[in-house]
């Protein structure tokens, strides 16, 4: 039973319930209700057709990173990289944007080349962590986080320095965009469908990619020996390198996406840690693209549900932090587990 | 130290590593242990240096007291030490650390007692080491050295040697003999592991041969190199059929090749393959022939000399500038690096087919892999992936992997681990495939049977020295034994460093 996809899902429940728990004892150690923290949690994510628009808001660039995960870490990559490329996407995007203000161009395909311009930007910044690591011979890790630091004084520089308002910079960052350049919304709610469809499709290629084409089984096969697809004859540092731009590029949008249909203009929190986030999200489904939507879904909603903490309860809104992080940690410790129990049986 | 371990067992799934092993040494003897790879022999020297565990049942007396060594610091507590062969140490950190490192006691260690006990081990043996010199900087020679006096400083009175004698100079090894002469006559009992006949021969007052992990034999001076050679390999057998070869064009040519890495140097191999033609390559593991299988493949870049495949100059080009022309390896670790775990056998075939388009075909993947897995008697089926079959029939799936046309085959120890039948099947599929595609075979074995069944001419390996290739009708097991221990080459000048 236990190597069966039942038991998987068994020791995935005990380890979301033990994950419950353990975040239940931390908010009794500070005096807090837990069940009162649960229910504020839910009805502020779910609560009602508004807060649900919140978290999808924050699930289009979840899912669009977790979607580019996906494919850096069948190549067997750790992009760590990819807050960068997200927060390049968004400089990408903004840079568009600005040469257009004073033009009377469409704005729709003004938006369309800006976040073209955040996806083939977003890439370029993933091909410098993929050519360290091929050329170089840095690893991707340590490489991806020193563009991370080099992206966010970049993003700063041009708040502050040829970007800032007019009259003062200040870290709400650039001026904001005119209407027309936002990606028009649902009537009332904050959320763009167009987002939500790019984000949607987005995974679904991704799924496609590696499930469906020879090239994703290339990824695939680098990603799990990098040795044997060599001597199988596959180009290897070149599907290495494929799989950054892949991911950057998805990243990128993402940055695209934060300019251009949620702040309207570049801020220096751009990327929020989502690029972080999708790294614990793309962890806990275990590199399985058909499970990225749910898990994400459920990432935003947690997201958005503890922002109601603080004013409700007092608590901090880090809280949801905690709880992902400890998820993660709790999932990939009952599955270390499981993989004991199944050696020795 | 009397050393005296009883009824030894240690098996690693179904295989046996060691097999109920008995064996005393005397103090201040040096105890030669010699065995083909895999013979068990560094199990038990690891078994008794507590690297691995043996199973239960067997007994480890030293000095008449029966011991239990769990760890490797159990055993220098109780005055065992192994010097491996590659020397365990840190090559980033200085000499002086390298040496204080395993010593418990306190905190802050006392820099200049312990720099006053290194030089005066060092000068006792007449080893030229500075303390403050950094690890990366010695030789392999010189950090053998540091790690005999750190194992003597530790407290060893047992020393296990593990193929010392492996990459380091003609000078350092005369002073390594003398070293261990030195401390056998001072009471220590020393364990000299090897494969090279006459270091054994050389330096031990006896001699035992592993064989499959049971202890075959012992002897005492003077030694009989050709008995010691028929216990390691076992008998003499009789070689079936030979079929005459119809050899074709040239399909290699090497022109003084020359190869390097960091323990080996092998110097001007020439040689002329033509299609239809099996070249074996014996030696001890390490010799050098992995070197020359890889450098055949593209996969090592040669130092010198031109590689030539059917009259194209390939040299120092990529694996699959080679693979272009018709160039396949299968390497020994078909998990690690032949095949990919994870992936299944339809998988691995739509792979290597280097499929145009963009989607994948399920159904000609499905009929493909049915196909191949009828046509190379594989157990298994489309779906399976890769490390849920057998040894055998991950060969078996390897060699349903090569290219068509093919031109040359290279195979590292095709046929290690299998049962005789699948021995059978996968070389006449080989010699098929060779007569099909006018193909030529290299392949490495450490089975010389099977080098002298299969192969129309060998070349022996030793320590980096190439022997021409040889014809393998007229070559016994005896003469092709006593090459790969070193001994009937023609003398030359300066052995290598």
């Amino acid at each position: 039973m236990l190597k069966s996809r039942l038991g998987g899902f068994v020791f995935q429940l005990i380890a979301f319930l033990l994950a419950l728990g353990f975040v239940s004892l931390i908010l009794l150690a500070v005096g807090a209700s837990p069940f009162d923290a649960y229910k504020n949690m839910i009805t502020g994510s779910v609560g009602s057709g508004r807060k649900f628009a919140e978290v999808l808001v924050s699930f289009v660039p979840l899912l669009l990173v977790t979607a580019g995960l996906l494919v850096t870490f069948s190549a067997g990559l750790w992009n760590i990289g990819v807050e960068g490329q997200i927060v390049l996407g968004a400089i990408g995007t903004t840079w568009v944007l600005r040469q257009f203000v004073e033009s009377s161009v469409s704005p729709w395909l003004v938006i369309s080349l800006a976040i073209l311009g955040g996806m083939i930007v977003g890439a370029i910044w993933a091909s410098f962590a993929g050519m360290l690591k091929t050329f170089g011979g840095v690893n991707e890790i340590f490489g991806g986080l020193g563009l991370n630091f080099v992206a966010t004084a970049l993003t700063l520089y041009l708040i502050f320095g040829p970007w800032k308002r007019d009259g003062v910079a200040s870290m709400s960052g650039t001026e904001p965009f005119p209407e027309a350049f936002a990606l028009p919304q649902l009537e009332g709610f904050r959320i763009s469908p167009w987002a939500l469809v790019i984000a949607l499709v987005a995974v679904m290629i991704v799924y496609f990619i590696l499930n469906g084409t020879y090239f994703g089984l290339k990824i695939i096969a680098v990603g799990k020996n990098i040795r044997a697809a060599y001597l199988l004859g596959i180009p290897t540092w070149q599907y290495s390198l494929y799989s950054f731009l892949i991911c950057g590029a998805l990243a990128g949008v993402a940055g695209a996406l934060q300019v251009t249909a949620v702040y309207y203009r570049l801020i220096p929190a751009i990327s929020s840690g989502y690029g972080y986030l999708g790294l614990m999200v793309a962890m806990l489904i275990n590199y399985q693209a058909i499970w990225a939507v749910p898990v994400a879904l459920f990432f935003a909603a947690l997201n958005i549900g503890s922002i109601q903490l603080p004013i409700v309860m007092k608590l901090d809104s880090s809280l949801s932090g905690v709880l992902q992080g400890i998820l993660v940690l709790f999932v990939l410790l009952t599955e270390g587990v499981r993989q004991k129990i199944v050696k020795k049986g | 130290m009397n050393v005296d371990l009883r009824n030894i067992h240690k098996h690693f799934g179904k295989t046996y590593a060691n097999k109920g092993i008995n064996l005393s040494i005397q103090s201040g003897t040096i105890q030669g242990i010699l065995g083909e790879n895999g013979a068990g022999k560094s199990t038990l020297m690891k078994v008794l240096s507590g690297f691995i565990q043996a199973d239960p049942g067997g007994e480890i007396i030293l000095d008449g007291k029966s011991v239990v060594i769990n760890s490797p610091a159990d055993a220098i507590h109780v005055g065992v030490g192994m010097l491996h062969q590659d020397p365990l140490d840190f090559p980033p950190m200085r000499v002086l650390d390298n040496f204080m490192l395993g010593r418990s006691g306190g905190l802050f260690p006392n820099r200049t007692t312990v720099r006053q006990d290194f030089l005066k081990l060092a000068e006792q043996f007449d080893f030229s080491l500075d303390p403050d010199n950094y690890v990366d900087a010695l030789t392999v020679g010189e950090r053998q050295q540091l790690e005999i006096i750190r194992l003597l400083w530790m407290g060893a009175r047992v020393l296990i040697l593990d193929e010392p004698t492996t990459g380091i100079s003609a000078s350092q090894k005369n002073k390594l003999f003398a070293t261990l002469k030195t401390l056998a006559g001072q009471g220590m009992t020393i364990i000299f592991v090897s494969h090279k006949l006459e270091d054994v021969e050389f330096l031990c007052n006896q001699v035992v041969v592993l064989r499959a992990g049971e202890l075959v034999g012992e002897m005492h001076p003077p030694f009989d190199a050709v008995k010691l050679v028929e216990m390691m390999f076992g008998k003499v057998v009789t070689l079936g059929e030979r079929q005459p070869i119809q050899t074709g064009d040239t399909v290699l040519e090497l022109k003084g090749v020359s190869l390097e890495d960091v323990r080996l140097k092998i110097k001007n191999i020439s040689l002329n393959l033509r299609a239809g033609e099996v070249i074996g390559l014996a030696g001890l593991e390490g010799s050098g022939q992995d070197l020359f299988i890889r450098a055949c493949a593209g996969l090592v870049r040669p130092v010198g000399g031109r590689v030539i495949l059917k009259g194209k100059d390939l040299t120092g080009k990529s694996y699959h500038a080679f693979k272009h022309e018709g160039v396949n390896f299968l390497p020994a670790a078909r998990l690690e690096e032949g095949l990919v775990p994870g992936l299944s056998l339809t998988d691995h075939f739509v792979l290597a087919e280097e499929p145009k388009g963009v989607f994948i075909d399920k159904a000609y993947g499905q009929k493909l892999a049915e196909e191949r897995i009828k046509s190379f008697n594989i157990r298994g089926n489309p779906t399976s992936t890769v490390e849920s079959l057998s040894g055998g029939n991950q060969q078996r799936a390897e060699l349903a992997l090569l290219q068509s046309p093919l031109s040359l085959i290279l195979l590292e120890h095709p046929t290690r681990g299998l049962d005789i039948e699948s021995v059978i099947y996968i070389w006449s599929k080989l010699k098929d495939r060779c007569k099909q595609d006018g193909a030529a075979i290299i392949f490495i074995s450490s089975d010389l049977d099977e080098v002298l069944q299969y192969s129309d001419r060998l070349m022996v390996f030793f320590s980096g020295d190439v022997s021409e290739p040889i014809d393998a009708t007229t070559t016994s097991i005896e003469q092709l034994g006593q090459l790969i221990g070193g001994k009937g080459w023609p003398q030359k000048g300066e052995p290598h460093a």
